[in-house]
């Protein structure tokens, strides 16, 4: 005789058959309507930002695309937290939201190169070596390279899974350094960067013991 | 209205306007929230009529100063200005106002002034970000009686020939061209002309990163961004970066007030 199914269990049946590629599409969704954007305000063909972006649109642009960076984090850091606590099985999305992650921030980071400092390379070295929001914005994107790069099937069978793993540690400090580069862009302490920062340490101290070297 | 009119000036650049909707719907203004469109949605909640201004402190006529008495009094000129805010964006704004120095004359200044303090109104019930904490609110600014007696420093009462909105800081708002945004404190209450060095909001909260003098410098640089250029707001997606000019382009007129100071010590 079958146990009446408890409420993970049952989400987990609903989830199941959920393709990863339609989380990639869904995700990358706000992302590519910001390119094909940029793209078609470049070459002067459509205004698909209408009056979306406000006075200043390419600041508005990169704060919006820093909090998706972060959101998109968030959510890669919370799948293995419902596995451990709530039994739910989305190891399968946890790829595909890692990547969005990066995909997000690569966007941050090239609208503050190219529309925000517009190539101006001496000023922006400055102010990754003087800065320290910018430093901890920077060291955070650094961490995520490695993590993007070996996340396919084939870079943990070279690895092997255990390094692959203590290489992937490397998300909680990129997590942690994200949210306090955004808490410090601001010129006060502002609400809703902070209420990121909370969200971000209270997931890291969920997991907390992963961060520890195992016995 | 009245507030709005005025006579070109010798003061004014020939660069290109920004347009009435960039000046009116960008702005800060932390009474009213802290993100640029707040202002614009919010500042409608606010009274500026009646509207005095206390003028006290080092003054032979000290006293509260009705708006409609001081524009009788004043002569409204257009000035149109470079503002270059602190966090590296800048705008041309054509400002309709008067000289300070008229209406400090007006109240009559006394011998052995040096400094002129200034507060933005504190009515939290019309100005929800006063509710909270993150400024030592009202909202306070400073000036040398110098600088606050230079002809480019005006009261602003208008923009485009239009009374000033409410999020530009209406009934009247100070503005001095040649400093970072911030000091330009917007619906101005109170005014004291005194001999110390009046408190300064911004530098009151991060005195590293806020001094009390602030003028545009493109070679001393805010501690968390370059100071040496900023971005024109109104180009679009692809507005153009350009050079910070020191003292924002008023060097000729102000660098005389600063003469032998030491402006990365005197930020």
């Amino acid at each position: 005789m079958s146990h009446p199914l408890t409420l993970p269990e049952r989400v987990n049946i609903v989830l199941r058959p959920i393709p990863t590629w339609l989380v990639y599409l869904i995700g990358a969704l706000p992302g590519l309507y910001i390119v094909v954007g940029i793209a078609l305000a470049l070459t002067g063909t459509y205004d698909l930002f209408g009056n979306r972006l406000g006075i200043d649109p390419a600041k508005t642009l990169e704060h919006w695309l820093g909090e998706l960076s972060l959101q998109f984090f968030i959510a890669t850091m919370t799948i293995s937290i419902l596995r451990d606590k709530f039994r739910l099985k989305l190891i399968k999305f946890r790829r595909p939201l890692g990547l969005l992650t990066f995909f997000y921030v690569v966007l941050h980071l090239s609208i503050w190169v190219w529309l925000d400092m517009q190539w101006r390379w001496s000023e922006m070295w400055a102010d990754i070596l003087k800065r320290p929001y910018i430093t901890i914005g920077m060291l955070g994107f650094a961490l995520l390279i490695p993590l993007a790069l070996t996340s396919n099937n084939a870079s943990i069978r070279k690895m092997g899974p255990m390094a692959w793993q203590k290489l992937h540690k490397l998300a909680y400090p990129a997590f942690l350094l994200g949210a306090i580069h955004y808490v410090m862009v601001q010129k006060v302490w502002e609400v809703e960067p902070l209420i990121y920062l909370a969200i971000v340490i209270i997931l890291l101290s969920l997991r907390w013991r992963r961060l520890l070297p195992r016995s | 209205g009245i507030a709005g009119q005025g006579f070109a000036s010798q003061y004014s650049t020939e660069e290109d306007l920004n347009s009435w909707e960039e000046i009116t719907q960008y702005n800060n203004f932390y009474e009213f929230g802290t993100g640029k469109s707040d202002p614009a949605e919010y500042a409608g909640a606010l009274t500026t009529s009646p509207w005095s201004v206390e003028i006290d402190g080092m003054v032979d006529k000290p006293g509260a100063y009705d708006f409609k008495t001081i524009m009788d009094a004043m002569t409204i000129e257009e000035r149109i200005y470079r503002f270059r805010c602190v966090e590296a964006w800048s705008m041309v704004i054509p400002w309709n106002g008067f000289e300070l120095a008229d209406l400090l004359n007006m109240a009559g200044v006394q011998d052995g002034a040096k400094y002129v303090g200034f507060e933005t109104l504190l009515r939290p019930e019309e100005m929800w970000g006063q509710k909270r904490n993150f400024i030592p609110w009202p909202y306070r600014e400073g000036l040398r009686l110098d600088e606050a007696m230079h002809p480019l420093t005006i009261m602003a009462t208008g923009i485009y020939g239009k009374d000033i909105p409410n999020q530009n800081g209406a009934p009247l708002r100070l503005v001095v061209p040649w400093k970072y945004g911030f000091k330009s404190i917007k619906s101005v209450v109170k005014i004291t002309v005194t001999d110390t060095q009046p408190e300064a909001s911004w530098n009151m909260i991060n005195p590293r990163e806020y001094g009390f003098y602030s003028n545009v410098n493109p070679e001393v640089d805010h501690p968390r961004w370059s100071q040496a250029s900023e971005r024109r707001v109104g180009g679009g997606l692809l507005a153009k970066r350009i050079p910070t000019p020191m003292f924002n382009g008023y060097e000729e007129q102000v660098a005389s007030l600063y003469e032998g100071m030491d402006l990365r010590e005197n930020f």
